[in-house]
């Protein structure tokens, strides 16, 4: 049991020996996307290897360290503080890293970085080590600042001795020697600003539920992160688990509360896992439970699996479904604060917001607030996917431009073409052309342009993008995911997906676009939740930036792009074309035909333009146009 | 005035029993037994809870998680989130929609296979993705992903 300052100093020092054993070890990222490119098998062949060799490293797992396309990584650590990052270790590489280590070489020809400047330049590790650049010499890491993926990649999330070691549950021995309402004021004067999407300032929300009369208090964790392409909650929860429940319970200390829930969406099994296992070591701690740290503060904490649905992002459809109904929002008010959860004072943050907490306790709101604009102190976690170099989970101070997150610390595309837009903030965000690529990332100079931070979704779109098909995507899966309560929503983002459906099957008509605009405003004004009153973002953002991609969908019938399959025929450049045969070979349609060594044709009457040509195809001599 | 409003609005709102909260993880608990929702089961729950079929088949139906007919031994699940469809993974979809001849939703009539389309599952970084049951694998192509496919119907799950 933790009970007071000496008892956490101690696990503070067993969890530095873990951390930096005096042998070193090897650690493998095993967070889901470590997980999907096959760290698992990685880890069981460094395992293996290493009793080979007979090193004197463990090895063992850590959260996401960010460099995502870089997967699976392997750190090479030493008790001096010298970290070493091999990127797309297969098991191959995995074998001859063992190898190495095992002659006392680092193998600096596969290593991608080291994280820190070694502190003994004499042994002959950081000798070899001096060739590697630094971490921040990289361009993907220059940038960045990582104030909320501190331990991701660096922990043992299984460990909360390590969190420990790295100042964890400090912030919340300080909070329970102040007063509440101090806390409330810190937070507040850090700026903080909640990381779901909508930016309401995190202080201000927990006042209201702390002034709430009520014995009983909720405070719920949203982990439903349901935005395509953001994938930052995951991550903290699977790298960093009691970051979010050391948030929470300082979070219930201010506002007064004596329970809690973590909504975690259903899809996010590993994070599930980790959560529930960081809560059983808490609570067997006294870090959660009653009588906290030796106060008498209690607080109980539990993990809620959501079902699959998309509106439960919303807080008080989130609600509903902890209360075991149908995921629906309800107008507000009464919001939470008021009446939440089976009626109590109810205050609901996202993952990312919770994870911010700890280090602004223990840090200090002057700390927080240096980083960032004056409107929006810190830094955001972007996850930053799809036509990029470097994509990965990215946290840069806000207020830095899209531009030098898209160049700087993504790289650009990875074939070096234009970037023609970026997607952020998900279904409810817009598409901001190359020409505004000069906004800088806040809460409110997105919102200028359309678009908004949504969780930090930031989807890189190239020129093989078609805007009017992105549209349509968006609108498939608000209408789709739309509850269906109120007619405003359930209606107009079906006859709005249905006019984009003609549009890019090639039967739409001029005033179409006209009549999109007007359903736009319709839906945004008539719904009662954020789901449908953000759905037309998308469509509103591609026509008021992108007009004439739908122009020439609706004049010329053709997309630019090549991707909307009914406005496209596909042909092979005979220049090009070596005749192969792999396009052939690939077509289930067997609409492809052409003598060996020479140049293939395709029918377009049994073409269905699947795409398993261009996929198949050496020389990219399959187009569409 | 704004506090009289206040506690009737309170009032108004209708609060179910705390005790249905576990309303949904019986229902977890059962397709996780089940591999659906068999209507038997669904009876029983609603009388153990004390609450209107109705309403367990409304919440049932609301979550996309539950389903009212068997799954197969194997699922598949093709993430179409917004980087997996940029980076190609409707083709997937197609490509499994086509060999397997079924919808996304339905199961081979061998019972061998279900098909499911996801929207994100948190890898975006190696779009396009696929799940076979429960395993993610990353950076796909048509290829790949039907080879994926073969070789986890080949291996016996684990569980058996």
């Amino acid at each position: 049991m933790i009970r007071n300052h000496q008892d956490l100093e101690r696990l503070r020092e067993q969890g530095h020996k873990s951390l930096w054993p005096d042998r070193g070890k090897i650690v493998v990222g095993t967070a889901s996307c470590g997980l999907a490119a096959g760290s698992r098998a990685v880890a069981r062949k460094l395992d293996q290897a290493a009793r080979e060799y007979e090193l004197d490293q463990e090895v063992s797992g850590t959260g996401c360290l960010g460099f995502c396309s870089q997967e699976p990584l392997v750190e090479v650590r030493r008790a001096d503080g010298l970290r070493v990052v091999y990127p797309q270790v297969d098991e191959a590489r995995a074998e001859e890293l063992a190898a190495g280590l095992a002659q006392g070489d680092l193998s600096p020809e596969l290593a991608m970085c080291r994280w820190r400047e070694a502190s003994h330049p004499t042994t002959r590790y950081e000798l070899a080590a001096e060739e590697i650049p630094l971490q921040q010499q990289i361009g993907f890491y220059r940038r960045q600042q990582r104030v909320v993926l501190r331990n991701c990649g660096l922990i043992d999330p299984g460990s909360v001795a390590e969190y420990v070691s790295c100042g964890g549950y400090s912030g919340l021995l300080a909070t329970l020697s102040t007063d509440p309402e101090n806390i409330v004021e810190t937070v507040s004067r850090a700026g903080l600003r909640g990381r779901g999407g909508a930016g309401f300032p995190t202080g201000r929300k927990w006042g209201f539920t702390r002034q709430e009369p009520g014995t009983r208090k909720c405070v719920i964790c949203n982990a439903d992160e349901g935005d395509p392409g953001a994938y930052m909650d995951r991550s903290i929860l699977e790298g960093d688990p009691h970051a979010v429940i050391e948030g929470m319970a300082i979070g219930a200390y201010a506002i007064g509360a004596d329970e809690g829930y973590i909504y975690v969406r259903a899809e996010y099994p590993l994070a599930v896992q980790r959560i529930q296992e960081a809560l059983d070591q808490a609570e067997e701690l006294g870090l959660l439970g009653e009588g906290i740290l030796g106060s008498d503060f209690s607080f109980r904490l539990q993990v809620k699996t959501g079902a699959g649905a998309f509106v439960c992002g919303e807080e008080t459809a989130l609600i509903a479904s902890i209360e075991g109904r149908r995921g629906m929002p309800r107008p507000r008010p009464p919001f939470p604060a008021q009446s939440g959860l089976w009626g109590r004072p109810t205050n609901v943050n996202n993952v990312e917001t919770w994870a911010n907490v700890p280090p602004i306790l223990s840090r200090g709101a002057e700390w927080f607030a240096e980083t960032g604009t004056s409107g929006s102190s810190g830094t955001k976690v972007f996850s930053l996917v799809g036509k990029i170099k470097n994509s990965g989970l990215v946290e840069v101070p806000m207020g830095i431009t899209i531009r030098e997150l898209v160049y700087e610390v993504g790289g650009g595309t990875p074939d070096g073409g234009r970037c023609k837009a970026v997607q952020t903030g998900g279904p409810s965000g817009g598409c901001i052309p190359e020409s505004l690529f000069d906004t800088p990332i806040d809460f409110d100079s997105l919102r200028e342009v359309g678009a908004m931070m949504g969780s930090g979704g930031l989807v890189v779109l190239g020129e093989s993008a078609c805007m009017v098909d992105m549209a349509r995507y968006f609108l498939k899966f608000t209408q789709g995911e739309s509850c269906g309560q109120c007619p405003g929503c359930r209606l107009g983002t079906k006859r709005m997906l249905e006019i984009l459906i003609r549009i890019t099957e090639g039967r739409g008509q001029e005033e179409d676009l006209l009549l999109l605009e007007e359903l736009a405003t319709g839906v945004r004004e008539a719904s009662l939740c954020g789901l449908g009153r953000t759905a037309p973002n998308p469509v509103l953002t591609t026509l008021r930036y992108f007009k004439h991609e739908y122009e020439t969908h609706v004049r010329d019938r053709r997309c630019p792009a090549g991707v909307c399959r009914a406005l496209v025929v596909y042909h092979i450049d005979p220049e090009r074309c070596l005749g192969c045969g792999a396009c052939r070979a690939a077509c289930p349609q067997g609409a492809i035909s052409g003598e060996p060594k020479k140049p293939h044709t395709i029918d377009p009457q049994r073409c269905v333009r699947c795409g398993s040509c261009i996929e198949a195809c050496l020389v990219e001599a399959v187009k569409p146009g | 005035m704004v506090e009289a409003l206040r506690s009737e609005a309170r009032l108004f709102r209708d609060l179910p029993a705390e005790h249905e909260a576990t309303l949904i993880p019986s229902l977890q608990q059962l397709q996780k037994e089940y591999g659906y929702l068999p209507p038997d089961e669904l009876q029983r729950v609603a009388a153990e809870l004390g609450i209107p079929h109705s309403r367990v088949h409304g919440v049932a139906s609301f979550y996309s998680q539950f389903t009212d007919t068997p799954r197969g031994k194997h699922t598949v699940q093709v993430c179409l989130g917004t980087a997996c469809h940029v980076g190609g993974g409707k083709g997937i979809r197609d490509a499994l929609t086509q060999v397997l001849g079924i919808r996304p939703g339905e199961t081979t009539p061998d019972g061998a296979i279900t098909l499911e389309e996801v929207h994100c599952l948190g890898c975006c970084s190696l779009a396009p993705v696929i799940v076979v049951d429960g395993v993610a694998y990353g950076r796909n192509d048509r290829k790949k992903a039907l080879h994926t496919l073969l070789e986890c119907c080949d291996q016996e799950s684990p569980g058996s």
